[in-house]
């Protein structure tokens, strides 16, 4: 415990500065991912295991793309190629066992975790992969007041708040929205609408699929790559939405920005303690509201 | 418990009859990955619990007994008691969280608190060596039966430690899920509300099993070091609680003997496959999409289940129809 590290941190500007943006980088890359998971449980009622995978595909594509060409052009493909893949899981797999007992749901996308950690060691190989800054961003940094942001931290503050923010727009104020949020709420009923509800929960699975891609991409050069990444950001994702409350996108912004402040002050007051936070916090937030921060409902 | 004890006695008369180093050197895994499997089968397949982070208790069992042994003067006996114990002490803390929520969350949860472990084994270096494992491994004093000292690492000798051990864990583990206990954990699978009407703590008894397949489970690690010589952090890994997950499946979730099956396949088809690859996740995964889409009954299940429908049913039949419930039909864990 260094609690005199914590209040010289509060007392800096500087430090503070450093501190919100790691947290607002961690929180927000951890919300692309853990809403695009709760989007698709859902919508869908399928927990996606493999969700996690999906980011590390989106941090791998990224890395082979910038090798190709422009962060603009490499970025969004890579984020895409993502999706795609999601799309394919879905039509391909997925889709067959959605009646069937949950066991074999859950077993099904936790086979893929194996599936696609091992075929990133065929195609990428076993060691840690970096991408580094992308050329663009290497420009002097962003000042805030006078504490100095890397410009590509700035970036991804940005790029997560416009995403978060399309998304709410998205599922609120569009009609494709209205169809998602009904389909969750009661598929049969928007099938006898003359909606296709297969179609949509293809589309919702690999509009989840990208914002794991997107979120794996922004992560790309700042955290390294490796097979296996994508599970410590599954578990975080799990964590998200059970401290976040089921069903609730902005109970998982919440969630999702709590856990990066926590972890960015954590590791100042607690160093050792980093990551047992986080789960202290969601051991509190089970205790205390077992429905979660903004969880709306019956229990979990 | 019949079918078991014949079991045991064909497998301690196997190393006599047929004393090849493949069988004394698969036996012992398959017997210790059978412990691990039926433990998360109590919670499975018989209180309809999927848990995603079994390797957490068998990670402490390990941990406990490899830094007893390494880092104390406690004898053999006592240190795998304590590793049991402190398995079990494991999964009250966890399981106390875990079984307050439903099905879909008690899987996401047992995987975080599992991770948590795992990351307590990773930085806690001081205590368990961090990402190297028990460094050194573990010193294991010979047993002394009578004027005879049994080295533990001699594989004929841990062969039948791990048949004693397994033999006693399937009996123990026979005799719980036969009493009324037993009963009320299947009754708390197929429908929770009722055994609420019946006065019985459905929250109480998801827990009790889940510290009783905590303890198991720790015995199964405790072994596992035991047999390795050392405790590694993929003892903790999720990978680790992916095994006994697919073992469960493969062989049938229905009995206590089918994740042993499934041990047996799945040791067996491992150390196989790693002789051609390590990419074994590959292979693996790939076994188990088939048979999520496609099979979907484990293995002594659907021997079972044949057993079952033969026309002359005698008693035995009937308890294996008792048994037997095709999962797809009237599984509590629906979606």
């Amino acid at each position: 415990m260094d609690l005199a590290a914590f209040v010289a941190c509060l007392g800096s500007a500087a430090c503070m500065v450093n501190q919100l943006t790691s947290a607002l980088i961690t929180g927000l890359i951890l919300f692309l991912v853990a809403s695009g998971l709760s989007l698709i449980f859902g919508v869908m009622g399928v927990l996606n295991f493999a969700h996690g995978s999906l980011y590390m595909l989106g941090a791998y594509f990224s890395y082979s793309l910038l090798g190709l060409g422009h962060f603009g052009l490499a970025a969004p493909a890579a984020a895409l190629g993502a999706g795609v893949v999601g799309l394919l899981l879905e039509r391909l797999f997925i889709r067959h066992i959605s009646g069937a007992p949950l066991l074999y749901q859950l077993l099904l996308t936790y086979a893929f975790i194996l599936v696609f950690d091992d075929l990133a060691k065929v195609i990428w190989g076993y060691d840690f992969v970096s991408t580094g800054v992308p050329e663009v961003f290497r420009r002097p940094p962003v000042l805030v007041g006078r504490a100095p942001v890397p410009a590509y931290y700035a970036f991804i503050i940005a790029a997560g708040i416009v995403v978060a923010a399309g998304l709410w727009f998205l599922l609120a104020r569009t009609r494709a929205g209205k169809i998602i949020r009904a389909t969750a709420d009661n598929p049969q009923m928007v099938a006898s609408l003359g909606i296709n509800v297969a179609l949509v929960s293809a589309g919702v699975f690999a509009l989840g699929s990208f914002l794991a891609g997107l979120g794996g991409v922004l992560a790309a050069p700042v955290r390294s790559i490796f097979p296996g990444m994508g599970f410590s950001i599954l578990v975080e994702s799990f964590i998200v939405v059970v401290v976040g409350g089921l069903g609730s996108m902005a109970g998982a912004f919440v969630a999702a920005l709590l856990i990066g402040v926590v972890r960015a002050f954590g590791s100042v007051a607690f160093p050792a303690l980093e990551e047992g936070l986080v789960f202290i916090l969601m051991a509190v937030v089970l205790l205390l509201r077992p429905r979660g921060l903004l969880g709306v409902g019956k229990e979990l | 418990m019949i079918a078991g004890l014949v079991l045991a006695a064909l497998a301690a008369l196997l190393p006599v009859v047929y004393p090849s180093t493949v069988v004394l050197n698969l036996g012992p895994q398959i017997l210790v990955m059978g412990i691990f499997a039926m433990s998360l089968n109590l919670l499975i397949g018989y209180a309809g619990m999927i848990s995603f982070g079994h390797a957490a208790y068998f990670g402490v069992g390990a941990y406990t007994l490899g830094i007893l042994l390494q880092k104390t003067g406690v004898g053999l006996a006592p240190a795998l008691g304590l590793a049991v114990l402190a398995a079990a002490l494991a999964a009250l803390a966890i399981g106390f969280f875990c079984v307050r929520l439903g099905t879909i969350y008690f899987s996401m949860l047992t995987l975080a608190f599992a991770q948590i472990v795992y990351t307590v084994v990773i930085r806690w270096t001081s205590l368990t060596g961090g990402d190297q494992g028990l460094i050194g491994g573990i010193p294991v004093p010979p047993i002394r039966l009578g004027a005879l000292m049994l080295p533990v690492r001699s594989p004929l000798t841990f062969y039948y430690l791990s048949l004693l051990a397994a033999t006693a864990a399937f009996a123990a583990a026979k005799v719980l899920v036969d009493s009324p206990w037993g009963l009320l954990l299947r009754a708390v699978r197929d429908n929770a509300q009722r055994v609420g009407f019946l006065g019985a703590s459905e929250r109480g008894l998801r827990l009790a099993v889940f510290v009783v397949a905590g303890a198991f489970a720790g015995l199964a690690g405790a072994l596992m070091a035991l047999y390795v010589g050392g405790a590694y952090p993929d003892f903790v890994y999720w990978t680790k609680s992916a095994e006994p997950i697919f073992m469960v499946l493969i062989g049938g979730m229905n009995s206590l003997l089918g994740p042993l099956v499934g041990a047996a396949i799945l040791v067996s088809l491992t150390a196989f496959i790693t002789q051609f690859t390590n990419l074994w996740g590959l292979v693996l995964g790939a076994i188990l999409i088939a048979f999520t889409l496609y099979f979907k009954v484990g293995i002594l299940d659907a021997l079972l289940r044949v057993w079952a429908r033969r026309p002359s049913r005698g008693r035995a039949a009937e308890r294996a129809a008792a048994v037997v419930r095709a999962p797809s039909e009237e599984s509590p864990w629906r979606s």
